[in-house]
């Protein structure tokens, strides 16, 4: 890769994480926690950065929530250790950690109307009445229910109970704001505008964000970075374009987004292209990647549905191409995804942008097409 | 449809013959003359008179027997001496009852069906029979002091006096405290004392704002279950409190059985009824409220 480009559409300036220099906020030090026979965490080190909105993604019993709860000291870490701004946690019970927390369930309290929710945290604090009132004024603004003040938990809905959770964990200004699930909840389209005012609320006020979610879009759109988990251990972390265009493993590849993922055996690996191979390809397969692989050692290359081109007519014959039968059409509106049935009974999806409204020679179900998908458009996994 | 609405009403026909015609015959009792020796008691509904044997039937009803009830100073002390038990009896029972529930709450699941079962365990044996064990207990030389000479103590009088109708009262009513005050405490969500800890409260601020709050309801319908039967309580004032003890249910039962004075007793029952519907409709109504805010 040159300067100019960069993996993802997206160039961020903003990446303390690769700064040798820049402290963590929060470390989990080689962090174990067990759960009788079960190990719902192993062995996790992590960093978060100030003012870094950070996600934990994984399927539901990977260990993420154990994680968090950790860090909030509901849960008590077996070995290693949990610090915030360089001071070890263990022994500091909940109510005296500096972090809040939205849960899941929102936990709201029901017998207290929306502004007292609010204000629960800052009385707590001890602080005057008339900063309470301030500080509640100036959260229900944030989050826009200036109106609700006097609402009950159960006059509200979800939307607004998700953002009275918000407000009166924001309220005493925590070091590190943990959501679990915060959007799980909601419904789809509440949840794409959620996310954007996320992001939005964390850059005004400059805080550190650690969300759970095993909601892969959600964590792709919100966070700077993400941990992929899985069975207690983390498997990849790094800021989204990196899991999802270069993810280290199947599973980071097929957990983050769909992807194709093509079997064979290393022909050749000169440390700039890899050679595969395989059934599904007469011609065999060949990407582009720095790293060498022993020879006739298994391999998968795993290519994303929108980086596989669809042809309706036979390309010319060459490496990554494959022919086969529509098995299914899922046509999404902005996008179509194709099912291709190719030799060997492997399906392969194929996505393609609906650019045109008109389309000529449509594909139709049981039409024979041929894929391809560039050298520079495959990964390499090894495991 | 038809039968839809027949199990509407069924619930209904069910209060009719058994809530409203009874309560219909004690008024009318009570408002009826008194009479040596036996019922009936005048005037007598004579239906065969037509409208006139029905006016003159409501003419001859009065609020006789209600002005001898407020003149007469031993109804008054029997019915203060009641609410006194029942409103003690009550207090004593939530602060018994209340960490019972909260213990049984916060137990593993596995555990709490046995505990819930230990609760419910004594009403497998006659109600009767466990208040003359509490006799057997509690006599001069009952358990109690046989145990307590044991230990080389001075024995009790514990027998025939107020404490042991406390004693009695607690024992009896307090399966009716705990289950409704578990139940609100069981079904409480965790998550809630979680964000309390979290939001900075100590486990002290979190119970008494909010675990406290949230369980109103339940101790509403605990006093309720406890509060209302306490003040008609006949069996455990009469056996345990002894002879000097005034209730207003061995008041009625005197009424009743030995004077035979039935319309006494009669607006006894109904002046009691009218005393506990108005606390009733108050927790009815404060309970909706906060069942509604929760």
């Amino acid at each position: 890769m040159t300067s100019r480009q960069s993996l993802g559409a997206v160039r961020s300036s903003f990446a303390p994480w690769a700064d040798p220099t820049a402290t963590p906020l929060v470390r989990f030090e080689a962090v174990t926690k067990r759960f009788g026979a079960e190990t719902a965490v192993k062995s996790v080190s992590l960093d978060i950065y100030e003012r870094e909105f950070f996600a934990l993604l994984g399927p539901s019993g990977c260990g993420k929530t154990t994680l968090m709860r950790m860090l909030a000291g509901f849960e008590t870490p077996d070995e290693g250790r949990v610090t915030l701004e360089g001071q070890d946690l263990a022994g500091l019970p909940p109510h005296q950690r500096p972090l809040h927390m939205m849960f899941q369930s929102y936990a709201l309290f029901p017998h207290l109307s929306v502004e007292r929710n609010i204000a629960f945290g800052l009385q707590r604090q001890g602080l005057a009445k008339a900063e309470i009132s301030d500080r509640v004024a100036e959260m229900l603004a944030l989050v826009r229910l200036e109106g609700l003040a006097r609402r009950k938990p159960d006059q509200l809905s979800g939307g607004q109970r998700q953002r009275v959770a918000l407000a009166r964990a924001l309220a005493p200004r925590p070091k590190v704001l943990l959501l679990d699930e915060p959007l799980g909840a909601l419904d789809r389209k509440l949840r794409e505008e959620t996310q954007f005012e996320l992001m939005a609320l964390q850059q005004r006020l400059g805080m550190t964000f650690l969300v759970v979610t095993h909601d892969q879009e959600e964590a792709m759109v919100m966070a700077d970075r993400i941990a992929v988990m899985r069975a207690g251990e983390i498997v990849q972390t790094g800021p989204p374009p990196e899991v999802y265009e270069a993810p280290n493993c199947r599973y980071v590849a097929d957990f983050i987004g769909e992807v194709n993922l093509f079997e064979g055996q290393v022909e050749t690996a000169d440390g700039r292209l890899v050679r595969l191979s395989s059934p599904v390809c007469p011609q065999g397969l060949e990407a582009a990647e720095d790293d060498p692989l022993p020879k006739s050692a298994a391999a998968w290359f795993a290519v994303r549905p929108e980086k596989m081109v669809l042809h309706p007519t036979p390309p010319p014959p060459g490496p990554n191409l494959m022919q086969g039968k529509v098995a299914d059409i899922g046509y999404l509106g902005d996008w179509t995804t194709y099912v291709v049935e190719v030799a060997g009974g492997q399906t392969v999806r194929a996505a393609r942008a609906n650019a045109a409204r008109v389309v000529e020679n449509p594909v139709d179900w049981g039409d024979t097409v041929w894929l391809t998908f560039a050298r520079d458009a495959a990964v390499v996994l090894s495991r | 449809m038809k039968r839809r609405s027949l199990a509407a009403i069924a619930p209904y026909l069910w209060l009719l013959a058994f809530f409203l015609f009874p309560f219909l015959l004690v008024a009318k009792l009570s408002l009826s003359d008194q009479a040596l020796a036996m019922p009936p008691y005048a005037p007598r509904l004579d239906l065969a008179a037509g409208v006139a044997g029905i006016a003159s039937f409501l003419k001859a009803l009065d609020l006789e027997t209600y002005l001898r009830l407020a003149s007469d100073r031993l109804y008054l002390v029997s019915y203060l001496s009641s609410l006194k038990f029942a409103a003690v009896g009550t207090v004593i029972l939530l602060l018994i009852g209340y960490p019972m529930a909260y213990g049984m709450s916060r137990f593993p699941p596995a555990g709490r069906q046995a505990l819930l079962m230990a609760v419910i365990l004594p009403f497998w044996t006659s109600f009767l029979i466990r208040i003359y064990a509490w006799v057997a207990i509690l006599k001069p030389q009952g358990l109690l002091n046989a145990a307590l000479q044991g230990l080389g103590l001075p024995a009790l009088s514990i027998l025939n006096t107020e404490t042991a109708v406390y004693l009695g009262l607690v024992y009896a009513y307090l399966p009716f405290m705990v289950l409704p005050l578990y139940a609100v405490l069981e079904r409480q969500d965790p998550s809630l004392m979680e964000a309390a800890a979290d939001l900075g409260a100590s486990p002290l601020q979190a119970f008494w704002r909010v675990t406290f709050p949230i369980s109103m309801p339940g101790v509403a319908a605990g006093a309720l279950l406890c509060f209302i039967p306490m003040v008609g309580e006949f069996v455990i004032p009469d056996l345990l409190g002894g002879p000097g003890t005034l209730t207003l249910g061995r008041t009625l039962w005197t009424e009743f059985f030995a004077n035979r004075d039935w319309p006494a007793a009669s607006a006894v029952a109904i002046v009691m009824l009218v005393t506990l519907v108005a606390p009733l409709v108050f927790l009815q109504r404060r309970a909706s409220t906060l069942a509604a805010a929760s």
